[in-house]
């Protein structure tokens, strides 16, 4: 049931991407506004027809320009979670889902509303529910249309920070009962880093990388593509202990992890997002230090930048953490690849939502 | 009081907007989602009857449904009588004069639509039709509800292009408001004034139910 994706076009925007998404995976379009990744959104749902593309779904062809098939929307079975929710507003929560349903069914109605945090609720209007309910219903109501495709564009965009981790959480867990391809549209790398299996960066309307999100996220080309600020690395952990001062104790390959209230009971699996520009470096394992967290490594190589600054990247077993420091630092401390060096890390710099559960661990789990 | 003239006027309303409506929805909802050359055009041929005298109007359509026409002969041959004149007449000139009163609202209406919600009626799996029937008229029905009390309330006023086309022929062209003009110019004060009084009322009401109406949906929708 993979979605196959190709679409090229000169206008509005020049366009030419072409992309894989197989049943179950989640694929990350990741791209500046304006990068045309709403575009592929548009393309594959048939609000939007590009001058050459194709958009297969399970061998059935939505769109092939070249042999002139062009399914409309409503007979492509599609789901699509909208920016701002685009929930039908005269309508109450369980009329929305069951608008997509073809034959409406209230009782599968509130089920799906029930596994998306959304018991009691049904019969709310959007009016009536804060800006994460909204987003839950119309992922409800994306999922009653039993789609062979679900299509997130910027789903996370309209709530607050606190609630967008929440739902983070919850989409990793609607993961597990999903099956169609996923294709989420995102600005944010640390969405598509938490969320995805593989990413697509797109730039100026072309795929400027493709890859799992590990590989994407080591490539210096591809970061720079999407802001190189935005370098992390990505752990993961399993939850050992919640200490009594607040901090909980992580399991991760690297060693004991100590970070500020992680949610989850012990032996959680979970995947922690560390910023190489939170990351200080030393030759020396560092006593008296107030940081938390230091992990020792070996140097694999140093990347360098346009800027003052290069991306260390240190390998540690089969994971690694990158490091972003200036190029005079690596200069002084004679970084070369294959040094022994202790990645530094404050507890407080990992923020609350760079922390998620492992979506692999929730699949296995459910 | 004309009871003839009142229930005359109440039935050419009532014609015309029950054949405004569709034709409003029709057209409203056209105006409201599509961009196409000449669309300012479109626009303002639909608006012209609002600053056209109705004078104007009417002698238009006296020469274009005239005995002399082609309308006018199709008519004639069709239902043996002529078009000006008649009952089938006047509606013809209410709609046309009605135009901009039904369609104007309409296409606000069908505009307060945003893009994405149809968008995600289509994406739902709705048709055209069902998108139509499920969130569109629904949500447009304010706009929809304000142009059919507009036509039947102005309907009623009507006066210049009802004499013009129609002239006062009682029980079939002779509305209230000629009744009111008749009864002025035979002095009978006493008359005029309970009919004026009563298209008063009549008017103030269907005014205000579309007032309480709009309310009530209004707070259906927050």
């Amino acid at each position: 049931m993979a979605l196959e994706v190709m679409a090229r076009t000169a206008a509005p925007i020049p366009l030419d991407v072409a992309f894989r998404v197989e049943p179950g995976e989640l694929l990350a379009l990741v791209g500046h506004s304006g990068s045309g990744k709403t575009t592929l959104l548009r393309t594959i749902a048939g609000l939007w027809r590009p001058e050459v593309a194709r958009v297969t779904v399970d061998g059935t062809t939505w769109l092939d320009t070249a042999a002139r098939v062009c399914l409309p929307t409503h007979r492509r079975r599609v789901g699509i979670v909208f920016q701002n929710y685009a929930l039908f507003p005269h309508m109450t929560a369980a009329q929305n889902v069951m608008a997509a349903m073809d034959s409406a069914d209230r009782t599968e109605a509130v089920r799906i509303l029930d596994l998306v945090n959304l018991d009691g609720l049904a019969d709310r209007k959007p009016a009536q529910l804060s800006g994460g309910q909204q987003q839950r219903v119309a992922v409800a109501r994306a999922l009653a249309r039993r789609p062979e495709a679900l299509l997130l564009d910027e789903p996370f965009s309209a709530v607050d920070r606190a609630t967008r981790e929440k739902l983070y959480g919850e989409i990793i867990a609607l993961r597990a009962h999903l099956a169609m391809p996923v294709v989420l549209v995102t600005h944010d790398v640390n969405e598509a880093q938490l969320l995805a299996d593989r990413m697509v960066v797109i730039e100026k309307g072309r795929a400027v990388r493709a890859g799992t999100t590990a590989e994407v996220m080591a490539d210096p080309d591809a970061l720079r593509a999407m802001g190189i600020r935005e370098v992390a690395a990505m752990l993961p952990a399993i939850i050992a202990e919640h200490g009594a001062d607040g901090l909980t104790r992580l399991d991760a390959p690297t060693g004991p992890l100590f970070l500020p209230g992680v949610e989850g009971a012990p032996g959680t699996r979970i995947r922690v997002r560390i910023m190489a520009h939170e990351v200080i470096l030393s030759r020396v394992r560092p006593k008296g230090l107030s940081a938390q967290n230091i992990l020792a490594g070996t140097v694999a190589q140093i990347v360098p930048g346009k800027g003052p600054a290069v991306t260390v990247r240190i390998a540690m077993g089969e994971h690694e953490i990158l490091a972003r420091i200036t190029r005079r630092a690596a200069d002084q401390m004679a970084l070369q690849p294959g040094d022994i060096v202790h990645a530094i890390l404050k507890s407080m710099t990992v923020a609350r939502d760079h922390v998620a559960r492992d979506p692999d661990a929730a699949r296995v789990a459910e | 009081m004309d009871w003839t003239a009142l229930t005359l006027s109440l039935r050419l309303a009532a014609w015309t907007v029950a054949i405004l409506l569709p034709v409003s929805v029709l057209v409203g909802r056209f105006l409201a989602y599509r961009q196409f050359g000449g669309k300012g055009l479109v626009e303002a041929l639909v608006m012209l009857p609002l600053v056209l005298p109705p004078t104007v109007l009417g002698f238009y359509l006296l020469v274009a449904f005239g005995r002399n026409s082609p309308v006018g002969e199709l008519w004639q041959s069709l239902f043996g009588h002529q078009l000006v004149f008649s009952f089938e007449g006047l509606v013809v000139a209410s709609i046309l004069f009605n135009l901009p009163f039904a369609i104007q609202p309409a296409q606000r209406g069908f505009e307060a639509v945003p893009i994405e919600v149809r968008e995600a009626a289509s994406c739902c799996g709705m048709s055209p039709l069902a998108s139509l029937w499920k969130v569109e008229l629904p949500l447009a029905w304010p706009g929809l509800m304000t142009a059919m009390v507009l036509t039947f309330a102005h309907t009623l006023g009507e006066f210049g292009i009802v004499l013009m086309v129609g002239g006062s022929i009682p029980g079939e062209t002779r509305t209230i408001a000629i009744a009111i003009y008749d009864r002025v110019q035979a002095f009978d004060a006493r008359s005029a004034g309970i009919m004026s009084a009563v298209l008063v009322a009549i008017s103030l009401f269907t005014i205000a139910l579309t007032y309480w109406l709009s309310a009530r949906v209004g707070r259906r929708l927050s």
